[in-house]
């Protein structure tokens, strides 16, 4: 018997075949065409294993959590806290009380613009963020910014849609409180060095905010190793529902940082002369929370962990390469977004068509892509686009999926002539 | 193999997306409005020069997809020397048009009535439409509008 690397296997066509069988939805057909499903950098799709796993909540021991004592309601507690735990492992947080479950991305990096953000940042102080975030990493540090009298400093991109590297760390100075910056781009795929970044920022004592919402399903994350002080996605880009999402803090950085929102869970004892609030991470979770959202994330993160990051990557990345090749070869089709590490996303536009009308063609085929400006519009503005088309990958898309994009692209460009 | 897409995409459509008419400033305007649509970045200018209750002139400016650009590009040659009065009847019947599937296209849409594939294009029809609620906007003198 042999064995061999973990760390080193790919996924073989039949492989993938066999991971395609576990998404129900991706069975059928669109107009009449196979689905060809690429907006996975907008949501993904969910497996069966985490279907099942909602369905068997609600029929078999769904309950209110962490405050029943009876059957029903320890067996939710305990599925609920498990898959805190499964979190925690996946990106190798050092402690459970590190894992704050959100309703997504977008509120975990609210929560830290409003509690972390709010107590730090001052008049004149500044926040760094790049030229390529997603809104949801601009518009909260707009907000506090308006409210502080602070600064939003942008670190430019360069034409292939990489951080200037040098003019971020010139950025980098004695008022500024916090960087914020998107580990993996969603309108342009670019990797971020978000090690190195985070390096530079620490060497002037700055906390770093990583947006994770599409790398956590395209490479393996160990939030120690970056040494990020905080690290936010969304489980729907994770195999998971919507509705549920991830907020890491390290743990000396949440403790002394006050509650979001108050209400119940998130206290320890109430009176109406003073409120203790809980240890963390309850401090931070009021209300009763999405309990079949966290418990199907566990069971997400369970489904990619056995499937393997290093495998997904590797995968995704040779399928990327094929679709950058072939899309190049099409004449008047441009990237948008060539930066050397790059994963899942490709960015385009076509000479004399819009976005908008390859969108609705590609549909009519049965391809799924999105056509805009994926919420990244400074992205647009920096590249002079109105709007982009974009294909994004999962590790369930296929060559022969590929095939079927460059072929439809081709029919685009034949009927606008 | 297009034959569904060919009621959206007809030749007209193209041709006018191509090379849209009455494209560009117009400095005789007195009214004008800006119109947006910020989903998939379509913007477009309508410019008017009104006088006696007539449209004299009528251009319009922008970036926006096939369906948008051709929709203001045939939207300023119908419009050109009708009365404010049938320029808000045709908005009624075009809007009629694009958003209901009963509606008839009727001999008084003229090249309009190429637009009626939209329908069956839900999402599309906010590009259809775009120009005509920058239209309205301008002749209400109320600036910019946006469509989302
Ligand atoms: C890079 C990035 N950041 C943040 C978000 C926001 O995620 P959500 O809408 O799930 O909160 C997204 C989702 O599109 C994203 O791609």
């Amino acid at each position: 018997m042999t064995f061999t690397a973990q760390a080193h296997r790919t996924l073989t066509p039949a492989a993938v075949e066999g991971l395609r069988a576990d998404f129900p939805i991706l069975r059928q057909t669109v107009y009449g065409q196979p689905l060809v499903y690429l907006d996975n950098a907008a949501t993904t799709q969910k497996p069966q294993a985490v279907l099942d796993a909602i369905a068997a909540l609600y029929t078999g021991y769904y309950s209110n959590i962490h405050r029943g004592v009876h059957h029903l309601s320890q067996l939710s507690t305990e599925a609920h806290e498990q898959a805190r735990t499964k979190v925690q492992q996946f990106i190798n947080a050092r402690s459970d009380r590190e894992i704050v479950f959100v309703r997504g991305c977008t509120e975990g990096i609210n929560l830290v613009a409003q509690t972390f953000g709010r107590e730090r940042v001052g008049p004149g102080d500044e926040i760094v963020i790049s030229a390529m975030e997603h809104h949801s990493n601009i518009v909260p540090w707009q907000m506090l910014c308006q409210e502080k009298g602070a600064v939003l400093k942008v670190a430019p991109i360069d034409d292939r849609g990489e951080i200037m590297l040098e003019a971020f760390e010139q950025l980098l100075g004695e008022r500024t409180k916090l960087v914020a910056v998107v580990h993996l781009s969603n309108a342009l795929g670019t990797i971020n060095p978000v090690a190195r970044l985070i390096e530079l920022a620490h060497a002037r004592g700055i906390p770093v905010l990583v947006d994770g919402a599409q790398a956590v399903s395209h490479m393996a994350v160990d939030v120690q190793a970056l040494d990020c002080d905080f690290y936010v996605f969304s489980g729907h880009k994770l195999y998971a529902p919507t509705g549920i999402g991830v907020l890491y803090g390290k743990a000396e950085l949440l403790e002394a940082m006050s509650p979001w929102q108050g209400g119940g869970d998130m206290i320890r004892s109430v009176s109406f002369e003073k409120t203790i609030y809980s240890d963390l991470p309850y401090k931070f979770e009021a209300g009763t929370p999405d309990i079949a959202g966290a418990i199907a994330l566990g069971v997400a993160v369970d489904y990619v962990q056995h499937i393997g990051l290093e495998a997904i990557a590797g995968y995704e990345q040779e399928l990327l390469d094929y679709a950058t090749e072939a899309l190049t070869a099409i004449d008047g089709v441009k990237l948008i977004g060539t930066a050397r590490d790059k994963a899942s996303v490709l960015s385009f536009v076509l000479a004399g068509v819009h976005p908008h009308d390859i969108g609705t063609i590609l549909d009519r085929k049965g391809i799924a892509v999105r056509a805009g400006h994926h919420c990244a519009q400074p992205v647009m503005q920096r590249f002079k686009v109105p709007a982009t088309a974009r294909a994004s990958f999962a590790f369930y898309n296929t060559r022969a999926e590929v095939d079927a994009l460059v072929a439809a692209i081709q029919q685009v460009q034949e009927m606008f002539g | 193999m297009f034959s569904d897409l060919r009621d959206l995409y007809q030749e007209v459509i193209l041709d006018h997306y191509k090379r849209p008419r009455n494209f560009g400033l117009l400095k005789s305007a007195n009214r004008e409005a800006e119109g947006h649509n910020p989903l998939c970045g379509d913007q477009v200018t309508i410019y008017l020069q009104v006088e006696d209750g007539i449209v004299k002139d009528i251009r319009f400016q922008g970036a926006g997809c096939a369906i948008s650009t051709a929709s203001a590009s045939l939207m300023t040659d119908a419009l050109k020397g009708k009365s404010l009065q049938e320029v808000e009847a045709l908005f009624e019947r075009f809007h009629r048009l694009v958003t209901d599937s009963s509606a008839e296209a009727g001999p008084e849409l003229g090249k309009l009535a190429i637009l009626a594939g939209v329908r069956e294009y839900p999402v599309r029809v906010k590009c259809a439409t775009l120009a005509w609620h920058t239209l309205q906007a301008a002749l209400r003198g109320s600036g910019t509008v946006t469509t989302e």
